[in-house]
């Protein structure tokens, strides 16, 4: 069911669209804007005064290697994505595996705005104000029968509209999966939209996944299948170097990057003089989901 | 046709290429403070800044191959492409310190821990005493023995090179690329075989 989760933040505590599509001419040369305060205090602490980016950084720098390995390719390429119609092939360990509809899903799913924290395994961290709904809604209205342990996820994987899919960066389709506990979790959702817009499609049109606590490629894009399932799923990243990336990908700050410290982050939409933050347990969602976790080694079970 | 280019060559002066090889960093600036770079600005600034560095230490490794197979003259440009690499590469290390990082402890953390950054700091140190003896005066100090050292050239294009390799994500075509031209660029520079 939905609102499982609440922000502590309000509707005005958001900050208006087009006062964020000005904030760059805003801060302009401003080495010390109001803004760099505002994110540099604020995330460092518990979660009021979430700060979102801009809807332009949000929609400009994005890692959807399908569409290339640039930071502006996504926003450069997507376009050529063709998102209607839309269908989520639901199967496995349901009630009711088939072809669910993008606009059917949409009429029976609660959307609610969720302002998360979205840090990269890179060490670069964003505020994005998603509009989506409860994942468990979801698996729940297919039915997920008792004998299911993980959820996997598959993106869209279209070659003439993807020019990235030429290079083999990644296995092609890209895939994803979780628990079934962290997928039931309130706080994991599947997002439509960004600052009450339809997400674009560097953003992973029309729905893709939002897991806050976790690195953000485990938020797998432009979703087209997820199955129910008892044994662990494949993850692209994990395929990709599995001394690297593992399955759970939590955020955490004492457990490095093999090549890069994760203790720091750079916050997105800073400038050039922007300092790094301290990065949070489970991206500071550690009250929420640290239960889950109880007894693993974290910095095993990466 | 060579001629021609030749004829050209001679006639424009170094300081030219050093004019037109600095411009580049006001214009990256300028780009990074004003949203050119993207929401990122940091980590593209220190990109752009280390491919100049590895495009122009390629141009060096270019002029000898040149020479010898097109009969091309650019002998006169290679000082100012080396010490542009230089400066290139000392403003990525800047940019790298003071922007990107920040940390004291976290830079030599990283200097110790990480690798690519191990083999980054490496090629730096490899430019540094080709930098310095980048004069006329270590030319006729170091005599024969000036020519050895600058073969240290070689060994930082390739440090550069796995650097770049080192530092991205997944399997990535460009670095590659790069790694490709400087390994070609150094088997070119094999004695012919008779």
């Amino acid at each position: 069911m939905a609102y499982r989760w609440i922000n502590t933040l309000t509707d005005k505590d958001v900050t208006p669209h087009a006062a964020f599509m000005n904030r760059r001419q805003i801060m302009g040369g401003a080495l010390a804007g109001i803004g760099l305060a505002g994110i540099a205090g604020a995330t460092s602490a518990a979660p009021e005064g979430l700060e979102p980016n801009s809807y332009e950084d949000i929609t400009s720098y994005n890692n959807y290697y399908e569409f290339g390995t640039g930071k502006d390719d996504p926003a450069r390429y997507a376009d050529r994505l063709t998102i209607e119609p839309w269908t989520v092939q639901i199967d496995g360990l349901v009630d009711k595996p088939g072809a669910y509809g993008f606009d059917d899903i949409m009429q029976q799913m609660t959307i609610e705005e969720r302002i998360y924290r979205f840090r990269c395994v890179e060490a670069w961290s964003m505020v994005v104000p998603w509009n989506g709904f409860e994942l468990a809604d979801l698996l729940n209205m297919a039915g997920v029968q008792s004998g299911a342990k993980y959820v996997s996820f598959e993106t869209a994987l279209r070659p003439d509209e993807m020019p990235g899919v030429a290079y083999n960066v990644l296995d092609w389709p890209y895939v994803e999966g979780l628990r079934l506990d962290e997928a039931m979790h309130p706080l994991t959702i599947m997002a439509t939209g960004i600052y009450g817009k339809d997400i674009p499609k560097q953003n992973g049109a029309p729905l893709r996944l939002v897991v806050p606590w976790k690195y953000g490629y485990k938020s797998i894009k432009s979703v087209v299948r997820i199955t129910l399932t008892d044994t662990q799923p494949p993850t692209s990243w994990n395929k990709a170097n599995a001394g690297e990336y593992g399955f759970y990908s939590n955020v955490n700050p004492e457990v490095d990057h093999p090549r890069w410290s994760q203790a720091s982050e750079r916050v997105i939409g800073g400038g050039l003089f922007s300092k790094r933050i301290p990065t949070l347990m489970f991206n500071g969602y550690e009250a929420e989901v640290a239960e889950l976790y109880a007894g693993m080694d974290l910095s095993k079970d990466i | 046709m060579i001629d021609r280019l030749n004829t050209i060559a001679r006639r424009v002066p170094t300081w030219v290429v050093y004019i037109v090889g600095l411009l580049p960093i006001p214009w990256l600036l300028f780009q990074a403070q004003t949203g050119g770079l993207g929401a990122e600005p940091i980590k593209a600034l220190e990109k752009e800044l280390g491919l100049l560095a590895l495009q122009l230490l390629i141009a060096g490794l270019v002029i000898t191959p040149a020479r010898r197979y097109l009969r091309l003259n650019l002998i006169k440009f290679r000082r100012a492409l080396g010490l542009l690499a230089f400066i290139y590469v000392s403003l990525h290390l800047l940019v790298w310190l003071v922007l990107d990082v920040g940390i004291l402890s976290q830079i030599w953390a990283d200097i110790l821990k990480r690798p690519y950054i191990t083999i980054g700091m490496a090629g730096f140190a490899c430019l540094v005493p080709l930098a310095a003896t980048s004069n006329n005066f270590s030319i006729r100090k170091l005599g024969a023995t000036w020519r050895k050292l600058h073969r240290l050239t070689y060994l930082a294009a390739i440090l550069a090179g796995v650097h770049f390799i080192w530092l991205v994500k997944g399997f990535q075509i460009e670095p590659l690329l790069y790694m490709a031209a400087i390994l070609a660029l150094l088997l070119l520079r094999l004695p012919k075989r008779r």
